[in-house]
């Protein structure tokens, strides 16, 4: 122990502070403690700035293309002002700022799919593992089936038929995550069914939404928010696939993966900054939640740490 | 054993149905799937024809049935774009898939276990440092982008590794032509080569993180510890007691992730200009040719299913106290 936490014990003692508010700053310890994860979150932060406000620091209109600037080298002077950090790309847009609002895309895809799929997921999951007899059976064997099956198919058939767009996609890789959560959930509500202050619940008369939501949901949200992590990560990596397949969003608004795609026209006229920069954006921001996601797990329970 | 099969292939016939019945809903969520089928061009009176032709006038429950019937005989409709039955495109193309797929299956396994052994005997040294950290970067990169960045090192700086092309095993494999086949091998794995990794790299990630946290569950136990105290040699320590059991984990991830695979083979595939089904559902994709669609989404997922119930077989083959 450090000489500052010996000091700051007592006042601890003397300042009631919440249990909330004590398991943050344990938190936000532990995460300096361990660096990486904090790089990570710092990643994070600066990718959600980029994501929100987007359209007032882009230094260029991302769609505004400029023909006598095509393929410009990165640190290029354009005219009437424009500087080209990253370059440009075939149409001679600038590169740098289609990667800031590309962020948009990938944190909104990432983290509404996430919602759409954790909803679905965890209602699934509570009540199946809370009624339990055929609807339980009923919902785990569809989840079975969909797992039994390449997810990336199924969103390409969907996708082809509903045509692209944000909304589509978030649907499409939301439904995709709901069984991981449905499993972790009936599994916890199962043992929680069972326990004392769920049967005072039942017997003080508390309705059965109640009970669901109020009495066992907030008992199994932690393990939730390190499958969420994982979940981000990959939702991206798919959302980045599905783009560059051009499934993703309309080409008018910029895609770390739409960017990818159309890096390939260039590739062998030795483009470099076309395909490494959209990449290494999606490679950071997939790292940044990787990286959390590790920390988070051993962090909620540390017997894991030492197999992990 | 034949009961464990039996078993299994009605799971995967279950399996079967609900692809296809999702599959027959997706044409239907999108309003008039007669629309889907004829040009942007068409006439009311082509359109009508072409409803009528497909059946798409009919109640919806005959018209799954219908569909049904037709898949079961591989008859998934003509591709807009070719002319001739979408099934036969799709069956051109699955060999030179499958022959990625199982190639970066195979890296997967040979690459990550002697990774996850190296790293779980040399804990918390440099060594386990770099392999767990090369496997959390190959977690968080896409395999198109690994594929790129590959293509621009290798292939056109280097230019030690071809950047496209495809030279074929499979297919004369099939055809009985065994010596072409393997007078072929040789360039078929310099071709692969580059794509496969590319499939490969997050997988053999996973695995290797896989193979050190269960070998290091597996060291500590007391089996090891007596098999060490017999005075065996530490290699025969390592591979006939741990290793044996802890790449179980890995062979039940193997099946799971072939699903992961095919994600990464679809979209490598456009990146080396792979002739397998994944180009082709690309290219389908970009002249929304339906029924190739359907059929390759269809048959990949048998393969998958196929695949899965090898697995298994396999699983219980070397772990004997699995019971079928």
């Amino acid at each position: 122990m450090s000489v500052e936490s010996a000091v700051q014990a007592p006042a601890i003692v003397t300042r009631p502070i919440s249990h909330r508010r004590r398991e943050f700053r344990r938190a936000i310890r532990s995460m300096v403690q361990a660096k990486w994860p904090l790089v990570a979150t710092l990643i994070l932060l600066c990718v959600a700035f980029a994501a929100i406000f987007g359209p007032w620091i882009v230094p260029n209109d991302p769609n505004r293309q400029d023909i006598m600037m095509r393929l410009a080298d990165p640190l290029t002077q354009g005219r009437r002002n424009a500087f080209f950090l990253l370059g440009t790309d075939g149409l001679g847009r600038d590169v740098f700022s289609r990667l800031l609002y590309g962020a948009r895309i990938s944190l909104l895809v990432g983290i509404c799919a996430i919602l759409v799929g954790g909803t679905i997921g965890v209602i699934a999951g509570l009540v199946a593992g809370y009624f339990g007899g055929w609807i339980d059976d009923l919902i785990m064997r569809l989840g079975d089936i969909q797992l039994a099956f390449p997810f990336i198919l199924l969103a390409i058939m969907f996708l082809v038929i509903l045509g692209p767009g944000v909304f589509n996609i978030i649907i499409v890789l939301g439904v995709g995550q709901w069984v991981t959560y449905a499993r972790i959930v009936r599994a916890q509500t199962l043992s929680l069914r069972e326990k004392e202050y769920v049967e005072a619940a039942r017997a003080l008369g508390d309705s059965t939404p109640f009970i669901i939501f109020r009495t066992i949901l907030p008992n199994i949200i932690a393990p939730l928010t390190v499958i969420a992590s994982f979940n981000v990560a990959s939702v991206i990596l798919s959302e980045a696939s599905l783009s560059f397949l051009g499934l993703g969003v309309p080409p008018s608004v910029p895609t770390w993966g739409a960017m990818l795609a159309d890096s390939r026209d260039q590739l062998m006229a030795n483009k470099w900054w076309l395909a490494l920069f959209p990449g290494m954006a999606i490679v950071f921001t997939v790292l940044s939640f990787n990286i959390l996601g590790d920390w988070l797990r051993d962090f909620l329970d540390p017997r894991l740490k030492t197999m992990a | 054993m034949w009961t464990f099969i039996l078993r299994r292939l009605l799971q995967s016939a279950i399996v079967i149905i609900g692809v296809t019945l999702i599959t027959f809903t997706a044409l239907q969520m999108s309003g008039d799937p007669t629309y889907l089928y004829v040009s942007e061009r068409a006439t009311a009176e082509e359109i009508q024809r072409t409803r009528e032709a497909l059946g798409f006038d009919r109640p919806l429950a005959e018209q799954y049935l219908t569909f049904l019937g037709n898949l079961a005989q591989g008859n998934f409709g003509n591709s807009l774009s070719y002319k001739r039955p979408a099934i036969e495109a799709v069956m051109e193309a699955l060999p030179a898939t499958l022959e990625l797929t199982l190639f970066a299956m195979f890296l997967a396994i040979v690459v990550a276990i002697p990774l996850g052994v190296v790293a779980s005997l040399n804990r918390g040294s440099p060594a386990d440092g770099s392999v767990m950290t090369v496997a959390m970067l190959g977690q968080s990169i896409p395999s198109f982008w690994l594929g790129i960045m590959m293509i621009m090192f290798f292939g056109l700086q280097l230019r030690i590794l071809p950047i496209s092309g495809h030279v074929p095993f499979i297919e004369p494999l099939v055809h009985g032509n065994f010596a072409e086949a393997l007078t072929n091998l040789p360039q078929a794995l310099y071709y692969l080569v580059m794509p496969g990794f590319a499939v490969a790299f997050y997988s053999i990630s996973r695995n290797a993180r896989l193979v050190r946290s269960s070998m290091l569950e597996v060291l500590g136990q007391d089996f090891v510890r007596t098999a060490r105290a017999k005075g065996i040699s530490e290699s025969a320590v390592v591979i006939r007691h741990a290793l044996r059991n802890a790449w179980l984990p890995v062979v039940t991830m193997i099946g799971l992730e072939f699903g992961f695979l095919i994600g990464g083979v679809v979209v490598v595939e456009i990146v080396f200009s792979w002739p397998g089904l994944g180009r082709l559902v690309f290219n389908a994709v970009n002249q929304r040719d339906i029924p190739v669609v359907q059929a390759a989404v269809v048959i990949l997922a048998l393969v998958f299913i196929a695949l899965n119930l090898i697995v298994d077989l396999v699983y219980a083959r070397i772990d004997p106290r699995v019971k079928l």
